[in-house]
């Protein structure tokens, strides 16, 4: 099953692929698409990939989180033109208590963000067009200390 | 003048988006003498790509559609990306 996909998100999907009997909690996170970046107003975007990279990261990704936690984990990408209030990326983590669950899905999205090519072209409200670069100043802020944007 | 043949190397380049449009194209091929690593085929890069100078000098870099290091070793046929910053998820 590819992680990355054209087609809307069904979170629903995810969730009924890590659930089980013994699955006590299910952690779910969603990013969606917001309308405003660095103070400008947003009016949709577009995501590419460098596809076969993006797709073989998220697979990387998703299996270190099942070895890391006992927990079963889900994720989808989307690319390609998205709308204010589409669904991004959806990570669904499943585990029997829900201490892993939460962390395994913690741990999906901050690699994800930090790893994965995947690249944001804005549209703003004046008509110009912007790729989203999450290392300038502006952005910053909102990088986790503990995940810095180089390799190791 | 040496009769040796020099031994070069050919990489398949890919760009993605701000690079890409910088330089009006996503892919392109450099050849570089060996033995070479990632970081001579970025200097190549920003040397021959259109608007290649505005490129940074220590991006992000893949081979082979792994994350890689700048003083990686690179070989005949392989696959170099140059990556902008990334902004999924």
């Amino acid at each position: 099953m590819s992680l990355l996909t054209r087609d809307p998100i069904e979170l629903e999907r995810l969730i009924a692929r890590v659930g089980g009997p013994g699955r006590g909690g299910i952690a779910t996170f969603l990013g969606i698409v917001r309308d405003h970046q660095d103070g400008r107003t947003v009016t949709g975007l577009e995501y590419s990939a460098y596809e076969p990279m993006a797709e073989a990261e998220c697979a990387r990704i998703v299996a270190e989180a099942a070895a890391r936690w006992p927990a079963s984990v889900a994720l989808e990408h989307r690319l390609g033109r998205l709308a204010i209030g589409d669904i991004a990326v959806a990570i669904a983590a499943a585990a029997d208590h829900r201490a892993a669950a939460f962390e395994a899905c913690r741990y999906v999205i901050e690699q994800v963000k930090r790893r994965v090519p995947i690249w944001k072209r804005e549209d703003y409200a004046d008509g110009s067009t912007g790729w989203v670069d999450p290392t300038r100043p502006e952005a910053r802020l909102e990088a986790s200390p503990e995940h810095p944007l180089h390799h190791d | 003048m040496s009769t040796a043949a020099t031994i070069s190397l050919r990489v398949r380049v890919l760009l993605f988006a701000s690079y890409a449009d910088l330089a009006g194209s996503g892919e392109l091929e450099v050849t570089t003498a060996a033995p070479a690593t990632v970081a001579d085929v970025v200097r190549r890069v920003r040397d021959l790509a259109p608007g290649g100078d505005r490129m940074p000098p220590r991006p992000l870099v893949a081979r082979n559609q792994v994350h890689a290091h700048l003083d990686d070793p690179v070989h005949d046929g392989d696959e170099v990306a140059i990556l902008p910053p990334m902004a999924g998820g």
